[in-house]
């Protein structure tokens, strides 16, 4: 079990590319960043890097703000 | 809309941050807009340059892309790390941002409590000084404080971003004499940041020097946002104008502009 934007999935050993994939982004979409227990995943490694079991990923994207 | 610089015949100093020349001195926030449409047009009313987005949590039912919109506007993005109460959470914001928007600009928020969004001034200066360490552009939302301000801009800072008042308070500049305190001192461009309500809280500031202002709610919010993008854009310029052409100095009393002398003599005959 991992834990997507605050949301625990049944997604152990997806890449950041399929977990993107689950909320509707594309790998070329702009104005996204993810993060893995807090340290950042490059755009480069999203095919490749594989999330494990207790994993906290947050997939996030602009948003309006002042 | 009639007033705009670029029809008065004056110069003025390009308005610089981190060398690279922009050619409005508002920055518009992106928040609070109801329609992805209606920012659209109050960017164009403002013809800001420059424009805040946040990151958030990608929201999968979110409708149309506000990086297309932007993108369509012809504006460079200014992320900020809003929401951030610790210099770690706000450093690893603007380490996310700009792997997001590929900038090293970063408009640098740290705040206190949620009551008063007031930021936080010792977690503020501990992250200012990592991003810059860290290659970034740090744009920091400031207190009013004239001593943190220069603290902010000894540890590398491009701007200083006091606030006039609260964020969202709509309450204007509270206190105008800390704003002329940190305008001396900037060695940095110093934009005020917050406050704005209405128009004149925008001329105000660029009449107390300010190189700039931020504005995001008091446009966005607005019973007419494309209206009050207007009317803040013709006050900063009203303001920039002024300010360069020097007020005149506050007495108590009256100093009359027509001349004293040559008074008609219009007393009546005597009977």
């Amino acid at each position: 079990m991992i834990v997507l934007n605050g949301e625990p999935r049944e997604r152990d050993g997806a890449t950041i590319a399929e977990l993107l994939a689950d909320l509707g982004v594309e790998q070329r979409a702009r104005g996204v960043a993810v993060a893995v227990n807090g340290e950042i995943v490059p755009r480069a490694h999203w095919p490749s890097h594989r999330v494990d079991a207790g994993d906290r990923v947050e997939a996030l994207s602009a948003m309006q703000g002042g | 809309m009639g007033l705009s610089t670029e029809q008065i015949p004056i110069t003025d100093t390009p308005f610089e941050i981190a060398g690279r020349t922009l050619r409005s001195r508002l920055i518009l926030g992106t928040g609070g807009f109801a329609r992805l449409e209606t920012l659209a047009e109050a960017i164009r009313a403002t013809r800001a340059e420059l424009v805040t987005i946040a990151l958030r949590r990608i929201d999968p039912s979110a409708r149309g892309s506000l990086v297309d919109v932007l993108e369509d506007c012809g504006v460079e993005l200014l992320p900020n790390t809003a929401g951030c109460y610790t210099a770690r959470d706000a450093v690893v914001t603007a380490r996310l941002a700009r792997e997001a928007f590929a900038t090293d600009w970063i408009k640098l928020e740290v705040i206190g409590d949620e009551r008063t969004l007031l930021p936080d001034a010792p977690e503020l200066l501990l992250a200012a000084e990592e991003l810059v360490a860290d290659g970034f552009i740090v744009l920091p939302y400031t207190n009013d404080d004239p001593i943190l301000a220069r603290r902010l801009e000894d540890v590398g800072c491009a701007a200083v971003m006091p606030l006039g008042s609260p964020i969202g308070s709509g309450m204007g500049i509270r206190n105008p004499y800390n704003l002329s305190l940190i305008v001396e001192r900037a060695g940095v461009p110093v934009i005020l940041d917050a406050g704005v309500g209405t128009a004149s809280d925008a001329a105000l500031a660029m009449e107390l020097g300010c190189d700039g202002v931020l504005c995001a709610s008091a446009i966005a919010r607005a019973q007419d946002p494309v209206a009050m993008a207007h009317a803040i854009r013709a006050a900063v310029e009203a303001g920039r104008l002024a300010r360069g052409a020097g007020r005149i100095p506050r007495r108590l009393h009256a100093e009359a502009s027509s001349p004293e002398a040559g008074m008609a003599d219009l007393t009546p005959p005597a009977e």
